[in-house]
């Protein structure tokens, strides 16, 4: 057993908040440097251009990449050797992303109630995942997720005899009719199977994997590259004005699912791609 | 990319008129941020038949609300929010005077029908770039709604802030042509 004072998780994800809004993680700068070289339009390369001299400033003046620094989304993977004290394990991280926005001069975007729309000051509540697996480490992935590219998501109960054919031409589909708005280049989640919640979330687990990577199943491996060239032969482009480069990558998750169900989920991400993690 | 066309606030009908889609812009002088919040109390006031507390006259409004500022800085990063939000108030301001709007993403018909019979010109900004175009802006302060945090309407003083044009007022559309000019089937 393990004992581990909640204030240490409170430190953390202050930590993880800033981080994550200040620096665009490698792949996608990397990313977006091949996509510079290979972008048809002039508009289109002067967009990724724009972006990458953004995350520069970004980065070295510890200013937020966008102004929306997102919902505070934090998955925690808790050894379940590991006994926390000191106080309340939820409200510890609610207080991290409290101290975190408001120290690091971050936007606070949440309302807390959705019909009244009265903002809460301090960006809290943070949305927590919560998973217990074996050990005595705590593994904190912060993920702020703005609402711009949040509000191009779905969930689709698809019939099973939809098939593959029906989750290319809805996940295509999504990302057609969301246009310029979730702030192209995306990166595109992709959830099939499990529950109508289950698909949602491995959707935007998916977003966590880095931008260049494979699922490591060869036949969704194959069907990620399939998506990804469909949809960047839409003409959508760097912020929709036209262009290549309208997805940066498509990651695909899979659960098992019920045999009467056929759940197919899209999680888009806009090019501001945050994620940050720490092991404890 | 052609060489931006740089344009200066308020917009005369002959400056819009110049514009095209895909033009780059290079904006400067004074733009008003508001959303989703703002707009709904500029429309109330409207119905309730009193004065806007900002005249919106030549006017450009900025679909954004800022990060906080940083000591030393006039303002926190600055992108644009997503436009359709303020599609349904957009078109009753643009018949009183407003002659641009700052935002990204798509506008509905009503929206681009307005900047054709009234002379106005819808702007794309970049994004998710927005520590990049808070370096446009010169100075800030807020002019109404301060209650509102983040959604209040703040006066900018810009010089240079990049822009490209979306929706002129010959009805153009850079968001169709350009997908249409690079869609491979």
């Amino acid at each position: 057993m393990r004992t581990l004072n909640v204030s240490v998780l409170t430190d953390a994800v202050k930590t993880l908040c800033m981080e994550a809004n200040y620096d665009l993680g490698d792949d996608v700068i990397q990313s977006l440097r091949t996509w510079k070289e290979k972008e048809e339009s002039p508009t289109g390369r002067e967009v990724l251009d724009k972006i990458l001299e953004n995350a520069a400033i970004a980065g070295k003046e510890r200013v937020p990449l966008c102004q929306d620094t997102g919902f505070a989304v934090v998955f925690v993977e808790v050894g379940q050797d590991v006994h926390f004290t000191g106080g309340d394990f939820q409200e510890a991280i609610h207080e991290g992303v409290r101290q975190g926005y408001q120290e690091g001069y971050l936007r606070k975007s949440i309302v807390s109630d959705p019909i009244e729309r009265k903002n809460t000051g301090d960006n809290t509540p943070a949305v927590i995942h919560t998973d217990i697996v074996p050990g005595e480490k705590v593994r904190v992935i912060l993920a702020p997720k703005g609402g711009g590219s949040e509000n191009m998501s779905e969930v689709k109960m698809m019939a099973p005899a939809a098939g593959i054919e029906g989750v290319k031409s809805f996940v295509v589909d999504r990302v057609r009719r969301s246009g310029a708005n979730p702030c192209p280049p995306v990166i595109v989640g992709v959830g099939i199977g499990g529950t109508f919640e289950k698909c949602a979330q491995i959707a935007k687990r998916a977003l966590l994997r880095p931008v260049g990577s494979r699922h490591s199943d060869p036949y969704y491996a194959a069907l990620e590259e399939e998506l990804l060239d469909m949809i960047n032969r839409l003409g959508i482009g760097p912020q929709g004005f036209g262009g290549r480069c309208t997805a940066l990558d498509v990651h695909i998750e899979v659960h098992p699912c019920h045999i009467a169900s056929f759940p197919v989920s899209v999680n888009m991400q806009c090019h501001v791609s945050r994620h940050r993690e720490v092991i404890l | 990319m052609p060489k931006p066309k740089s344009i200066t606030v308020p917009l005369s009908d002959e400056a819009i008129e110049d514009l095209r889609i895909g033009d780059a812009v290079l904006i400067s002088g004074v733009v008003y941020t508001g959303r989703d919040s703002a707009h709904k109390r500029l429309l109330d006031a409207l119905d309730r038949g009193e004065q806007l507390p900002v005249d919106l006259t030549g006017q450009i409004i900025y679909y954004a609300g800022p990060a906080p500022a940083k000591p030393g800085h006039p303002i926190g990063s600055i992108g644009p929010t997503t436009s359709y939000r303020m599609d349904p108030y957009a078109p009753r301001l643009i018949a009183r005077g407003l002659k641009g709007m700052i935002g990204k993403g798509n506008r509905s018909s009503e929206v681009i029908e307005a900047l054709q019979q009234y002379k106005a010109v819808y702007f794309g900004a970049i994004g998710g770039a927005a520590a990049l175009m808070a370096k446009s802006v010169k100075n800030a302060e807020v002019v109404a709604f301060e209650d509102l945090g983040p959604e209040a309407i703040r006066r900018l003083e810009v010089k240079d802030f990049p822009a490209v044009v979306v929706n002129d007022c010959h009805g153009g559309d850079l968001y169709k042509e350009g997908m249409e000019t690079y869609r491979r089937d």
